[in-house]
């Protein structure tokens, strides 16, 4: 495992160190931190940084809230939960880039139902922030599901006779939720942001069918991959992949140090 | 009376999610029914005017997407089939063993699998065209390998801290070999967490889009998602929505099957180990 990710890393750090731009192969050599100064410098790069943060902490957040009601529903519901439970898996398991074409055409004029209901055929996926708006919106609803089974997981770990109690010394139900549900499931939480945090900062599959990072809608993903392969620049775009990956061990580690989330794997070994 | 109505209520919220749900898959299926004139000029119908297999029989036509399902089908299956023998075999390494760093090797395994993809593109890239194996099957297993094994070990060690291994032991006391007690005793009950996470790590090769347009460039290697992306139309002066909606109804189906035949198992893959004590 660390031959085949350790490596490539490493190897990138090398890339990113050199002047190395594929049309001139010749030409490549040793050119220290240039290539880093040059992204950093880059207007593009604070950019798609910046874009890169909106989304993960927009579609984040608008996740907790809806998976939580989701995962209230998947475990409260008198009738059907067979049947929303798996239908929560299907956007899931759809692959992102039908989802994502899914959404692109709903919001096409003339082509989609959403275009439809907007006013005189505007086309949302041509303006920077409705572009941005509707990217969030096709995340959010692509992985909302996974943020609600986890939090599922640790609703279900919440015990009935603490919530009964509460509920005969006078709780209402937002009070017995807020003080007795949320404080126990807080694990689940800090997990469950750490993942999609993660995993919404490398977002790419969406931004690149709805709006191929066009009218300023790309993601740090999608400047490293326009970089190498739209302008064969294999030394911008290995510092890019590095600086991505130190901003996203910088993430994990926020939440594993300072909002305690227990490192992954060590949580099973206390009740073991 | 209030019983009543709180049951109203809770299906009114069930209505709402399967519509949430189900809304955006519906859509492209209606929009993969229509014909490549009615697409454009009916405002968005959500229900075809005249149901057409026309796309259907278009994609199936050129070999373009016939192959790339073909890559899709067979390169998803050779990962996942290698990398869940090696994480079973890790995980029950990390399981029964005890050794210094543990813990930590679980967490950065899952860390690992949470890494942004475009970080290993520029230098597999690099690599894959030194050693010659740039835009071939291999090129792409061997990436997924490194995000799917992480992500499968972690599953299978929260699966196996539950087993109960005095079996094992037991069945050695009555005179089985050890090998004999992991064939007859520990693999069947560990198979259904075998199981869920050869779907888990399949439905994330299914899926994946970086690596297949970035590691390929001709459909020799290209899967149905990098396919899709490129795809141009079944004639050069027709849109290709039509098609892109059939084809991706077409990759669709497995997902859809394994979440009807496995909902409960993904779902405890998913959650496994995430939230415990």
């Amino acid at each position: 495992m660390l031959a085949v990710t350790a490596y490539p890393i490493g190897y990138a750090v090398y890339l990113s160190l050199r002047r190395s731009d594929l049309r001139f192969p010749n030409a490549a050599h040793f050119i220290g931190f240039a290539n880093y100064t040059t992204v950093l410098s880059s207007p593009y790069w604070w950019h798609a940084l910046g874009v890169t943060l909106l989304i993960t902490v927009v579609s984040v957040g608008l996740e907790l809230g809806l998976g939580m009601a989701l995962a209230l529903v998947m475990h409260r519901t008198i009738w059907g939960r067979g049947a929303v439970r798996t239908a929560i898996l299907i956007p899931y398991a759809l692959v992102t880039v039908v989802a994502a074409f899914s959404w692109a055409y709903a919001w096409t004029p003339g082509i989609g139902y959403l275009a439809a209901l907007l006013p005189g055929g505007r086309a949302p996926l041509t303006q920077t922030w409705p572009a941005i708006g509707l990217i969030i919106l096709a995340e959010v609803w692509k992985t909302t599901p996974f943020m609600a089974l986890l939090l599922l997981a640790g609703l279900v770990l919440v015990p009935e006779s603490l919530l009964s109690a509460a509920g005969i010394d006078g709780a209402s139900a937002w009070q017995r939720f807020r003080r007795v549900t949320l404080p126990l499931m807080t694990p689940a939480i800090v997990v469950a942001l750490l993942f999609r945090s993660l995993d919404a900062f490398r977002i790419f599959d969406n931004i690149y069918i709805m709006t191929g990072g066009s009218h300023g809608t790309g993601s740090v993903s999608i400047l490293g991959y326009d970089n190498l392969f739209t302008a064969l620049n294999l030394g911008v775009g290995s510092a890019i992949s590095v600086l991505v990956f130190v901003v996203a061990a910088l993430i994990a580690f926020v939440f594993i140090r300072f909002l305690g989330a227990a490192a992954p794997g060590s949580t099973g070994e206390r009740d073991a | 009376m209030r019983a009543a109505r709180r049951t109203v209520g809770w299906s009114a919220a069930n209505v709402l999610v399967l519509l949430w749900t189900l809304f955006p898959v519906w859509w492209i299926l209606a929009l993969s029914f229509k014909s490549p004139a009615e697409i454009g000029t009916d405002g968005g119908r959500l229900w075809p005017r005249h149901w057409t297999l026309g796309n259907y029989a278009g994609i199936f036509r050129t070999s373009e997407f016939l192959h790339a399902l073909l890559n899709s089908i067979g390169i998803a299956l050779i990962a996942t089939a290698i990398a869940v023998s090696l994480a079973t075999m890790a995980a029950y390494a990390i399981t029964r063993l005890r050794f210094p760093g543990k813990r930590w090797f679980i967490g950065l395994s899952l860390l690992v699998a949470m890494f942004p993809q475009i970080s290993l593109v520029s230098p597999l890239f690099d690599i894959e065209r030194g050693i010659g194996i740039f835009n071939t099957w291999v090129g792409l297993i061997v990436p997924y390998m490194t995000f799917s094994l992480p992500l499968g070990i972690y599953i299978l060690s929260a699966f196996f801290r539950e087993m109960p291994w005095e079996l094992e032991k037991a069945a050695q006391m009555d005179g089985a070999t050890p090998f004999q007690a992991f064939i007859r005793v520990i693999a069947p009950l560990a198979m259904p967490a075998i199981v869920t996470t050869a779907i888990l790590v399949f439905i994330f090769c299914w899926n994946d889009f970086l690596f297949a347009i970035s590691l390929t460039s001709t459909q020799r290697a290209r899967t149905v998602p990098a396919a899709i992306a490129f795809f141009t139309g079944s004639s050069q002066f027709q849109q290709p929505i039509g098609s892109i909606a059939a084809a991706a109804v077409v990759i669709t189906i497995p997902v859809v099957l394994f979440v009807l035949l496995f909902q409960r198992r993904i779902i405890s893959g998913l959650t496994a180990g995430a939230v415990k004590g």
